[in-house]
């Protein structure tokens, strides 16, 4: 027997089905009821429930790419502020090796960063480093804070709203699952995009958004609507997973080749090297945001 | 002969005062509520899970909470000096401790729950109501709980048992029996009782407040789900 | 610790520099203000005002005392700050910070200096019994600039309190139960924040903005405007034609405050 429908909203200790139903993130079982333990939306897939919270804090995940500010500098490493109830280390070796260099010289306190999530230790603190392609230090620009359970609404299905604000607005943006937006562009078009982001944080969990968001971008910078209506099929629902299939396997790939370097390090074989270039160029999209399919709402629930 | 009783202030013996709750007041904090039941007004923000500095709270294990009650100066008739006193740190203990069981944050090991509870204005019952708009703002916050949290009192006012004591019937009144549960399964997690009760009435008193409870968590989903659905 | 994110310094700092501002307001332009009196029934006084996303609210609580020996005839005004720790992530439970006592410091003078409360008409019985006014500031949301929202709530609340009649019966102070008089007050004020950020003076700061200034300006003006109070804060210097230029702009800006009352 199950209780609750599909994209139902609920809330903590609400009875959403009973045994036959696997509990899944975000619900727990007991007394033999599969129960909701955060508010949010149900999802509902081949008997298994989950809940995806409307709002929850960050928790670091190996593989993440996230946003983060240099509180302090440290002997040998950075401690990094990543908008989570749990800091992250960036050590010096993840930088330059083992070469010695004044770390304040490289980044100091009050720099932001676009980091990947290389490990996470058992209390949760985070060991940030700067792999993959535009990682690093961001020059100028503007900081947007989001919900972190908002982040996969604001990339829409295949990147489809992230990439509308982007070719209207000019601007260049990344954005970090522990819900920071890096923003650059135009001086006026980074407070539109600003605008726009938190537009789209709030009405997250309403229908008909990607539509929304297109005709006030094409008002704000246009003064007219759009000539034509999006598909009704690029509307999808609110914090519904979204199939960014293609970002993970680019992440994978990119991993891969990363190992494989690594491996191949000592010895480098020229025409592999080549190859791999090839193959990188071909799949050279703005890869700011690689995206794990399975973390987007990802609540900490089956995390252990 | 009970039904047949009716209070000072017009109400039947099984009957709350009027409450108002709202979800999502304040911008900074990561959840908050604002509470009104009959004179009361109180307001509660969350911060957290955040990292804290104060180590010898944390737990290698779990998330933490830590409870703040305070009230304003101007809640209540004569001003009241700020900052803590015995009463205020009895009931931010006991807050903690009501809703704690219902907090999931094995999730969140060695972070801590700041709950600020603010009586802006007092009228018998303040506790409870803590409680019952500081689980609405952990809901708001975001933390995962197995239920939300509700409080509700029931006492003796004139050898009766009611529901609810106002400010005037808790003065006068001969006993108080504040309560807060979670309604999914009935566990209680704060009891507390003073003045005086035989066995009869305390079981009287207890089920009285827990029905209570069960009307006022109502309430609570109601605005939560105000706050969230789609227009 | 708080730290600025050192890009949010520099944007915050270019759009200054061009009189723009992140929520698009000008730099001289405060935030949507809306004022609630009457909010606490047990206060004998009391206002909640909303700038922009900050909020606090103040109660005004009277209680008979004896008045100062220099000034035997006169009431006394006490203004106390709490920082709530809700308000602020990085507000602690405490004792009172410096940044809460200059607070209610610098809102208290705005309203003493002026005199616009009456204190001799606060006296029950000379060197005997006076009214004291306690002015007790609750903040519950820091957004940024809460000097000028707590004068604005302090004048509101002033504007609204009514204390009971009192009156000498056989050497002793009796409050009427029903019978209450408005508290005297012949003027209004308000107070106008600005920070400076690069060299441009920009009023009613948001938060962000509050955090990248390098130095502060509190200009109290009253509604004839006379300026009543002035305060300077923050790490670095001010130039004299900044504070000209503050002065100047806070005597037309708080005409415009004082509407809202």
């Amino acid at each position: 027997m199950i209780y609750v429908e599909n994209k139902d909203l609920v809330i903590p200790g609400q009875i959403l089905a009973d045994d036959e139903y696997y509990s899944g993130r975000g619900t727990f079982k007991e007394n033999g009821k599969v129960c909701s333990s955060l508010m949010g939306l149900v999802s509902l897939r081949n008997k298994k429930l989950r809940v995806i919270p409307l709002k929850s804090k960050y928790v670091p995940k190996k593989g993440d790419v996230v946003i983060g500010k240099i509180n302090d500098v440290r002997f040998s490493m950075w401690d990094v502020d990543i908008n989570s109830p749990y800091s992250g280390i960036l050590p010096a070796f993840e930088v330059f090796g083992r070469e010695k260099k004044e770390l304040n010289k490289v980044y100091d306190v009050g720099d932001v960063l676009f980091l990947r999530v290389v490990d996470v230790d058992e209390i949760k603190k985070a060991k940030l480093g700067l792999k993959g392609r535009g990682m690093g230090k961001f020059k100028g620009g503007i900081i947007v804070d989001i919900a972190p359970t908002k982040v996969p609404r604001l990339i829409g299905k295949k990147g489809s709203m992230i990439n509308m604000i982007k070719d209207k607005t000019n601007c260049k943006i990344v954005v970090g699952q522990n819900g920071l937006v890096w923003v650059k562009g135009d001086e006026d078009m980074e407070q539109l995009t600003k605008n726009i982001i938190h537009l789209i944080e709030a009405e997250a969990h309403t229908s008909g958004l990607t539509n929304k968001i297109k005709n006030k971008l094409y008002l704000a910078i246009d003064g007219e609507l759009p000539p034509e209506e999006v598909e009704e099929a690029e509307e999808e629902f609110v914090l519904e997973k979204p199939k960014l299939q293609n970002f993970k396997e680019e992440l994978e790939q990119e991993e891969k080749e990363a190992e494989e370097k690594k491996k191949n390090e000592d010895k480098p074989d020229i025409a592999k090297v080549i190859e791999e270039l090839k193959k990188k160029n071909k799949s050279k999209k703005d890869n700011s945001l690689s995206y794990d399919d399975n973390s987007n709402n990802s609540f900490i629930l089956n995390n252990k | 002969m009970m039904s047949e009783f009716i209070r000072k202030d017009g109400r039947k013996f099984d009957e709350l005062r009027p409450i108002k709750i709202e979800a999502g007041v304040l911008e900074r904090a990561d959840g908050s509520a604002y509470l009104e039941v009959g004179g009361n007004k109180i307001l509660v923000a969350v911060y957290g899970p955040r990292e804290s500095y104060i180590r010898r709270l944390l737990e290698p294990n779990t998330g933490v909470i830590r409870c703040r009650y305070n009230m304003a100066p101007f809640s209540v008739d004569d001003r009241k000096r700020p900052g803590p006193d015995r009463r205020s740190s009895e009931i931010s203990k006991i807050t903690a401790d009501a809703l704690r069981p219902a907090l999931m944050l094995e999730n969140y090991p060695r972070s801590m729950i700041d709950i600020y509870i603010e009586v802006i204005e007092a009228e018998g019952g303040t506790r409870c109501a803590g409680i019952t708009a500081a689980s609405v703002a952990l809901v708001d916050a975001g933390v995962p709980m197995k239920d939300i949290v509700v409080g509700c009192a029931a006492g003796k006012v004139n050898d009766e048992i009611v529901l609810d004591l106002s400010e005037y019937e808790d003065k006068e009144g001969q006993a108080d029996v504040p309560i807060a549960m979670m309604p999914r399964t009935g566990e209680i997690t704060l009891l507390q009782s003073d003045g005086d009760l035989t066995e009869e009435e305390f079981e009287k008193a207890i089920n009285l407040a827990m029905e209570g409870c069960l009307e006022v968590n109502k309430l609570q989903k109601e605005a939560l789900m105000k706050k969230y659905s789609t227009e | 610790m708080d730290i600025v994110p050192e890009i949010t310094r520099q944007s915050i700092t270019n759009l200054v520099k061009n009189d723009k501002r992140e929520d698009g307001r000008e730099l001289t332009e405060y935030r949507d203000i809306s004022i609630e009196t009457n909010v606490i029934s047990k206060a004998e006084g009391s206002a909640r005002v909303k700038l922009g996303g900050t909020q606090v609210i103040v109660g005004i609580k009277p209680q008979l005392g004896s008045p100062f020996p220099d000034t035997p005839d006169l009431g006394v005004l006490m203004t106390n700050c709490e920082m709530l720790p809700m308000a602020d992530p990085n507000f602690e439970p405490g004792p009172p910070s410096d940044d809460s006592i200059e607070l209610a410091r610098v809102v208290d003078r705005g309203i003493r200096e002026s005199e616009l409360v009456e204190l001799d008409k606060l006296c029950v019985e000379e060197g005997k019994h006076v009214w004291m006014l306690f002015i007790d500031l609750h903040i519950i949301d820091n957004c940024g600039n809460l000097f000028d929202a707590c004068e604005l709530a302090v004048m509101a609340a002033l504007k609204s309190t009514k204390l009971p009649v009192a009156t000498i019966v056989d050497e002793e102070v009796v409050l009427s139960e029903d019978e209450t008089f408005d508290l005297p007050i012949n003027n209004e004020l308000a107070l106008c924040t600005f920070v400076k950020i690069g060299d441009k003076m920009v009023i009613d700061p948001t938060l962000d903005e509050e955090r990248v200034a390098s130095a502060r300006l509190n200009v109290g003006v009253t509604k004839d405007g006379h300026i009543c109070s002035m305060q300077k804060g923050g790490k670095q210097p001010l130039e004299k034609e900044d504070i000209l230029y503050c002065v100047h702009t806070a005597v037309e800006k708080v005409k415009e405050l004082i509407e809202h009352l």
